[in-house]
């Protein structure tokens, strides 16, 4: 076991501003940026706030961004930097400052309940539903989320353009559309709505130009744009180009 | 009088794990208003670290499964200690429970024929675990949520506020329930992110609150199980059972130390991991104790025959229930044979072919690659014992979930006692949460509707600013903190220190790992009582810097009180029942003692802090004055239908000849 003193600097404040704050503090074999946020709680920084919970990369509470990648804490190894390295944590950049390295995330919340939920198929009873794994792999890749929110936070449509959040639901959002989309007994298009077609109309897909930062900072490894988004970008546009459909939808709008 | 802010519900729930929001969606679904009160951001709880899978016997993979073999495998398991109506409500409701799950868009493994999969697991006796990779409880959790949106949406339409009928109120803490005379009337809390104190009447409320975990140094359980609902319970007057039934997960990480106790499932062994020590040798099956010795393969040939065919083999003795498994492998690290960091080798990579392993484990393979440097497909895990769930709880009515003695107050799940006896199986923790979770919202719903709304009970507003000078108090200094409220401290010298609530916290997990861990002594736990008084004086001094706006310090210091007054109640129970069994093994008292079956050890609070018929919370400030008393009950005789399950010579193990007559 061996330990040495490392240079840490942490974004200190609230709503009002702040700055970042200098801090040595110790460091030992196997220990994750997250053991070191809590060191200098117990030691240093009683009331230095953070947010966390399982501590093993399953409930995507500790996002932030260290040294200005955004990252779980906890499952970042403080062997990944240099021991003459400066680490600096600062909380999430898109989301509004509540205190120290806590932001506030509510507008997920906001964007989730906008989604559409599952509708489930009429006239199949509870035990009665049967998929094959080979279609319910593709919505489960989606449900491996963990709602870090740090596709949200990386997402340049939104994170530094605060006037385009009303309109995009961001990438943890759309690929929930998506995984229903997939879902091989959802039924919402009995019910007329097209899942797809919502994305582009409803959640602001169109704004996603595929530049795929929201897939490399997923600490699940989902292919959020290569499986979800681009998908179901060529299904909205299917849809669009579809002369059948075109023709649908006026003779429908005419109807009305 | 104190500033807080006001609210009304028709029932309350605390807690948003599988259990909350399932009795949350229930009781919604029946017409209240609901809300959900939750320490974390919503979909964060504990929940979502569940990993294996929910046991219900829907006979997907082996169709000879029935709730009756899961009604027994739960029972054995539990070494009949459970409440044997609550263990038959959970293996005939299970199956429904998942099957609705799939109604609210949850997408679990499939088998050949597409319907749900089905894994095995320890304890039970055949493929019984719906699962979703070892990330079962992130799509159960999920699911909830994404349920509760949905009637949130419904409300929307309705009415134009998603919240005109189901709330969340995520980052809150409830510290008290708030009662008039000997009924609940709401609950007091205050909103972590800006420390605002507020009050929900309420005269219903189902407490979901998890377990205990972080009382112990080496746990699998986040920071949000620090025994609230126990200790809220205890504090409104609701005695607790079972409190010294702890089980320690076999299998967590012992390395690198700032992971030692994160869980490795024990799918790991479900799908075909064998546990060896340091000289090879695969020990488990030095450690089948005499009640299971039928059911258990007595060689590796026999054992490794199991995992292509069940018919004409048994079990590999890996797979015996949690106790046994966390035993033996402590029992083979004190006998010096362990792994270099003081765990046993847990190795799938022989079985599954790393594609396998990697599609079955996914969770696993990425947590011991990224924190430990570990490839699981091609080398062996390192794991020992973990504090992992909390078997006692609330004591509540099996039917209805509601709490013994306090009317209009509920519990389910971890929080509550009696299902899982003295040790549960994996799997049977999320199919309770399920199954309780709904009839705790039922029951809590029925309740809330038959009152008459114009004679609600109401808080005393002297109980309400009792709780906010409770609250409040760590911002107070030392001497102040010690005269007011800690009348040892201040017979001490009026001077005594001002404590840092986080080294309380570190010295109180060090006292119940040492102290009253998986392998327990009379004199140490006597000496585990001294130290909690001293902790619990000294907690009376904790002093926090800073303001209210999310201040862990604070948040920290509140929680202590009650870490340490279930750690007092695991204490104490532990202390009087002399005997080994489940998640309870005395050194002093190594064997399984039939006589003991039949007596359920009671907690309730005594003395100053817990006066009964005012409500508790009338005297906050001297909570650190209550005492926990312990008492001894009978357990009620199991119904003869249920007892036929079982042959008599199995009976005869767990039973008294008076019993069996």
């Amino acid at each position: 076991m061996t330990s040495y003193e490392a240079h840490f600097k942490v974004w200190r404040g609230d709503a009002e501003g702040g700055d970042l704050r200098d801090y040595q503090v110790e460091v030992n074999d196997g220990e994750v940026v997250l053991d070191i946020v809590h060191r200098l709680q117990a030691t240093q920084a009683p009331d230095l706030a953070v947010r966390w919970n399982c501590k093993a990369g399953k409930c995507g509470s500790c996002s932030a961004e260290v040294n200005g990648r955004p990252r779980l804490m906890c499952m970042t190894r403080m062997s990944v930097f240099t021991r003459d390295e400066t680490v600096t944590v600062t909380p999430m950049r898109t989301f509004p400052v509540v205190r120290d390295l806590v932001t506030d995330v509510s507008l997920n919340y906001t964007k989730a309940r906008e989604v559409p939920s599952f509708v489930p198929p009429e006239g199949v009873a509870p035990g009665e539903y049967r998929m094959a794994q080979v279609d319910v792999e593709r919505s489960q890749e989606f449900r491996k989320c963990i709602e870090c929110f740090l596709c949200q936070n990386t997402c340049h449509v939104v994170r530094d353009h605060d006037e385009n959040k009303p309109a995009f639901s961001g990438p943890r959002f759309l690929m929930r559309i998506a995984e229903l989309d997939m879902h091989p007994l959802d039924a919402a298009a009995d019910h007329g709505l097209t899942r797809a077609t919502s994305a582009q109309d409803d959640h602001g897909l169109g704004y996603c130009n595929i530049t795929k930062c929201c897939t490399e900072v997923c600490p699940e490894q989902i292919k959020i744009t290569d499986n979800a988004l681009i998908p179901l970008k060529e299904r909205a546009a299917d849809r669009k180009y579809d002369p059948l459909v075109w023709l649908g939808s006026r003779i429908r709008r005419r109807g009305q | 009088m104190t500033n807080v802010e006001r609210h009304a519900y028709d029932v309350v729930v605390v807690g948003a794990g599988g259990a909350g929001l399932r009795a949350a969606i229930e009781a919604r679904e029946r017409g209240m208003r609901t809300a959900v009160i939750c320490k974390s951001l919503f979909g964060k709880a504990h929940t979502v670290m569940a990993e294996g899978g929910i046991a219900a016997s829907m006979g997907n993979v082996n169709p000879h499964d029935n709730w009756q073999v899961h009604f027994r495998d739960t029972m054995r398991g539990g070494k009949f200690l459970n409440y044997w109506r609550m263990a038959e409500l959970h293996a005939k409701e299970a199956p429904d429970r998942v099957w609705e799950l799939e109604t609210w868009g949850a997408l679990f493994d499939r088998t050949p024929d597409g319907k749900i999969s089905q894994r095995n697991f320890g304890g039970h006796e055949y493929p019984r675990l719906a699962h979703v990779g070892d990330r079962t409880g992130l799509e159960l959790i999920r699911t909830l949520q994404q349920k509760v949106v949905s009637l949130q949406q419904e409300d929307f339409a309705e009415t134009g506020d998603y919240e005109s009928r189901l709330k969340v109120l995520q980052e809150c803490t409830v510290t008290r329930i708030l009662k008039s005379g000997q009924e609940v009337a709401g609950v007091f809390g205050y909103v972590r992110e800006s420390g605002r104190l507020f009050v929900i009447d309420a005269p219903a409320v189902v407490l979901a609150t998890g377990g205990i975990g972080k009382s112990f140094k080496v746990t699998s359980n986040s920071w949000e199980y620090t025994g609230d609902g126990h200790a809220l319970a205890l504090l409104a007057g609701a005695p607790l059972i079972n409190m010294e039934f702890i089980q320690f997960h076999p299998t967590g990480m012992v390395w690198p130390p700032s992971v030692k106790g994160i869980l490795v499932t024990e799918s790991v062994r479900g799908d075909g991991g064998v546990l060896r020590n340091s000289d090879g040798k695969r020990f488990m099956f030095d450690y089948i104790p005499d009640v299971f010795k039928e059911k258990y393969a007595q060689t590796e040939e026999e054992a490794d025959g199991w995992y292509t065919d069940p018919e004409h083999h048994r079990r590999p003795p890996e797979l015996l229930p949690r106790d046994e498994v966390a035993r033996a492998i402590n029992s083979e690290v004190k006998a010096g044979r362990g792994t270099p960091h003081g765990g046993v080798f847990l190795d799938v990579s022989t079985r599954l072919t790393p594609e396998e392993i990697k599609r079955r484990l996914p969770s696993m393979h990425h947590q011991f690659k990224e924190l430990a440097d570990v490839d699981i497909t091609a080398e062996p895990m390192e794991v020992g014992p973990t504090c992992h769930y909390m078997m006692g709880g609330v004591d509540v009515a099996p039917d209805t979930a509601e709490a013994r003695g306090v009317p209009g107050l509920y519990a389910a799940g971890e929080v509550a006692g009696g299902m899982h006896g003295s040790n549960r199986l994996g799997g049977n923790s999320l199919s309770d949460l399920l199954v309780f979770g709904r009839r705790a919202g039922l029951s809590a719903a029925r309740y809330a509707a038959a009152l008459d709304p114009a004679a609600r009970p109401v808080a005393d507003q002297a109980e309400i600013d009792a709780a906010a000078r409770e609250a409040l108090r760590p911002f107070n200094g030392p001497e102040q903190a010690a005269s007011q409220d800690t009348p040892e401290g201040a017979a001490g010298g009026a001077q005594a220190p001002a404590e840092n609530p986080y080294t309380v916290h570190q010295e109180l997990q060090q006292v119940m790992n040492d102290l009253v861990g998986i392998i327990r002594r009379g004199p140490e736990m006597e000496q585990a009582l001294e130290r909690l008084a001293s902790l619990r004086e000294r907690a009376g001094r904790a002093v926090v810097e800073g303001h209210r706006q999310f201040n862990p310090g604070w948040h920290l210091a509140i929680d202590l009180r009650n870490m340490l007054l279930v750690s007092e109640c695991v204490a104490k129970a532990a202390l009087e029942r002399t005997e080994s069994r489940g998640g309870h093994t005395r050194d002093d008292y190594p064997e399984m003692d039939r006589t003991w079956r039949k007596v359920g050890l009671l907690c309730t609070l005594t003395g100053p802090g817990a006066q009964a018929g005012a409500g508790a919370g009338a005297d906050a400030d001297s909570a650190a004055d209550a005492r926990v008393s312990v008492e001894r009950r009978p357990m009620d005789p199991i119904r003869a239908d249920l007892l036929d399950l079982f042959e008599r010579d199995e009976l005869l193990k767990y039973l008294t000849d008076e019993e069996l007559g």
